[in-house]
């Protein structure tokens, strides 16, 4: 099953489990089903409780937000996750906010939807990874699809959380396939956290790699190349939730080298959040520095041959995880 | 709004005139055309069945006037500067893109031009520019185009009030072409454009024929007055001929079949056979090179490159 399919599944699940759920966005009704279909069918098994509206981002999440209030789920679709800093406004200064500045703790069941990232040459303000700009914000979680972690399931934590939520969906995964890696690799889940692991007998990777769901397969592809081309192994960590990150879950499974892997541009990431926590924990066992693998600190440009210049791609982890272990 | 479109016979225009409207209609054909076969990256909007608009504002704005345009801004690129091989070199990524390749079809700035693909941000900006050119070079204007569907978002309403109370030299052109993406006007629009700009005090324009001598005529007089420091909102009724985008269009065929039915392109083929065959197939050929010399040339390279 396609990741997008698994979304809609999800968000289709949803509706029919939750009586009070809404869905809102931008050209999400049947027959267009949203600008990368992900609400497909929505519209016509559950009218009235999905909801199209104008062009309008700030609106919307307020929106959300006040059905929220008033007890409903709600889930907004940001049409092109860049558009989400039109509701910074609401995220920031009201939904993140209500859930305790009034002195005792007001939940919100809320999930704003941003469609993130690039590599489809749709320009400087279709193509970013807005993450980092919401890491750390009280009140306000931070997840990322991927293709090892049931939509579904990653929808009913977000709300049992009872507090805002942005769910970051790199655009490219909505045509993979679920759960699917090369068969050098093994793939199982601890909690929220998927763990791809080289197949056969039990030895301590030579790295190991943290990455959101929209970079798993770069960084599976480079484990693949480091392995074929330089026997090296390494281990890949998912984390479903990005913000606030359970560092501690992370520790079983880390060694004297690791790396994050994002697609964010270079400053203020959420890998510089991760390497902290990191560090905190482990610094003494490190062989080095947690290495931040990361987009340059660039526009995102239109035409191919110049986007992949400034994105991650699985080379920029291949010689990450090289240039780490030379140490 | 079909039905209140102008069906009398339109006007003859100048050969020039003519060869720009065709020129925009052949370039996004071609364009489409290339989608189609996979040979272009990431995505595009063209204005078919709109080309008209920037073509009637053409004599109407000068060199030192601010142009702000949107998503679907070829006609207006292509108007202002009759530049068709550095825009499909810019589309296409190729040397002499007017950006490097690096805003592609939606973020292009030349001179005193400049669009953007984020819906309503450019309003206010144009309202910065207007209050410097009022100051500094009175006389000249900001002219920005919108959509109909962009008049969802606050920062329009922000900047109308600013135009008004400020007095400011701004043009706002509406393409209402009673769609955005996939959601009608009716669907998202409570009032009307009109009495949103009546709120504000602003004087509003409706235009609803496609015939460019006519349109120019009655918009002389009232951007001559945006000079002199009045905000204007022109709407044009018009019709979205393609897609969204590439592949998107799920209108009903009736929308589709009203669209076609109102196309200048047809239209003005009927009316002034003679001088539109005259130039229809040489600009086709035009655009057809075009695209052949430009998809030969090496790719883009951007100079101010990054950290
Ligand atoms: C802030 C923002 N939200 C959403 C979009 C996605 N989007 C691009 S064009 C468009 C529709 C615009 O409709 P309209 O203003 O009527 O212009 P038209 O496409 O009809 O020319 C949408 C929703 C965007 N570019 N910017
Ligand atoms: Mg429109």
């Amino acid at each position: 099953m396609r990741v997008a399919e698994n979304l809609n599944a999800a968000l289709h699940g949803l509706l029919d489990d939750d009586p009070t759920a809404y869905m809102i966005g931008e050209d999400i009704l049947d027959p267009y089903g949203g600008a990368f279909k992900v609400t497909k069918g929505l519209s016509t098994r559950f009218p009235g409780r999905v909801i199209g509206t104008p062009i309008s981002e700030g609106a919307l999440t307020g929106v959300a937000a006040g059905l929220a209030l008033t007890g409903n789920t709600a889930v907004a679709e940001i049409m092109f996750g860049d558009f989400v800093a039109l509701a910074f406004d609401q995220l920031c200064n009201f939904a993140s906010k209500s859930v305790s500045m009034y002195g005792r703790r007001l939940p919100l069941r809320m999930v704003v939807r941003c469609p993130t990232g690039g590599g489809r040459g749709y320009g400087p303000t279709h193509s970013q990874s807005l993450q980092k700009h919401f890491v750390g914000m009280p009140g306000l979680s931070l997840y990322e699809m991927s293709p090892f972690h049931d939509n579904r399931a990653v929808l009913g934590a977000m709300l049992e959380r009872g507090e805002p939520c942005v769910f970051f969906e790199d655009k490219v995964l909505y045509t993979r396939q679920m759960d699917q890696v090369d068969p050098l690799f093994t793939v199982r889940r601890e909690g929220g956290l998927a763990v791809v692991d080289l197949r056969g007998p039990d030895a301590r990777p030579d790295c190991v790699i943290i990455a959101p769901g929209g970079m798993a397969h770069r960084a599976l592809a480079a484990m693949r190349s480091l392995l074929v081309e330089q026997e090296i192994s390494g281990r890949l960590l998912v984390p479903s939730r990005l913000y606030p990150l359970d560092a501690d879950a992370l520790l079983p499974f880390l060694g004297e080298v690791v790396l994050v892997a994002e697609e964010s541009t270079a400053g203020g990431t959420w890998g510089s959040e991760v390497a902290h926590l990191l560090h905190a924990r482990l610094w003494g066992r490190l062989r080095g520095p947690v290495r931040l693998v990361h987009s340059r600190a660039s526009v995102i440009p239109t035409a191919a041959h110049l986007e992949n210049e400034v994105l991650v791609g699985e080379s920029t982890i291949h010689h990450a995880v090289r240039e780490a272990l030379r140490g | 709004m079909t039905e209140t479109l102008d069906r009398l016979r339109l006007s003859r225009l100048g050969d020039d005139d003519l060869e720009l409207l065709l020129q925009v209609r052949h370039f996004e054909l071609k364009l489409l055309e290339l989608y189609g076969r996979g040979e272009l990256n990431g995505t595009t909007h063209t204005c078919l069945g709109q080309e008209y608009v920037p073509v009637a504002l053409r004599p109407l704005l000068g060199p030192d006037d601010h142009v702000f345009s949107n998503h679907r801004g070829h006609g207006h690129y292509l108007s202002t500067f009759r530049d068709p091989h550095g825009l499909l070199a810019e589309i296409m990524g190729r040397e002499g893109a007017v950006c490097g390749g690096v805003g592609g079809s939606q973020h292009i700035h030349r001179d005193r031009y400049m669009s953007t693909g984020v819906q309503g941000e450019s309003l206010p900006v144009a309202a910065g520019v207007a209050l410097h050119l009022k100051r500094t070079e009175p006389g000249t204007l900001a002219c920005v185009y919108i959509g109909d569907g962009t008049w969802g978002e606050g920062a329009v309403y922000e900047a109308l009030n600013l135009a008004a109370l400020w007095e400011l030299p701004l043009l706002v052109v509406v393409e209402n072409n009673g769609i955005a993406q996939s959601t009608p006007t009716a669907a998202q629009m409570a009032g009307s454009v009109g009495g949103r700009a009546a709120a504000f005090g602003i004087r509003h324009h409706l235009v609803v024929s496609a015939d460019v001598n006519e349109i120019r005529a009655a918009l002389a007089p009232l951007v001559a007055e945006v000079r002199q420091a009045r905000p204007l909102v022109v709407e044009f009724v018009t019709h979205r001929l393609g897609p969204h985008s590439k592949g998107d269009d799920i209108r009903p065929a009736g929308a589709v079949q009203a669209a076609r039915d109102n196309d200048w392109y047809g239209r003005y083929a009927h009316d002034h056979p003679d001088q539109f065959h005259r130039l229809d197939g040489p600009v086709r050929a035009e655009i057809q090179a075009i695209a052949d010399e430009v998809a030969a040339r090496p790719p883009s390279r951007w100079e101010g490159t990054c950290a």
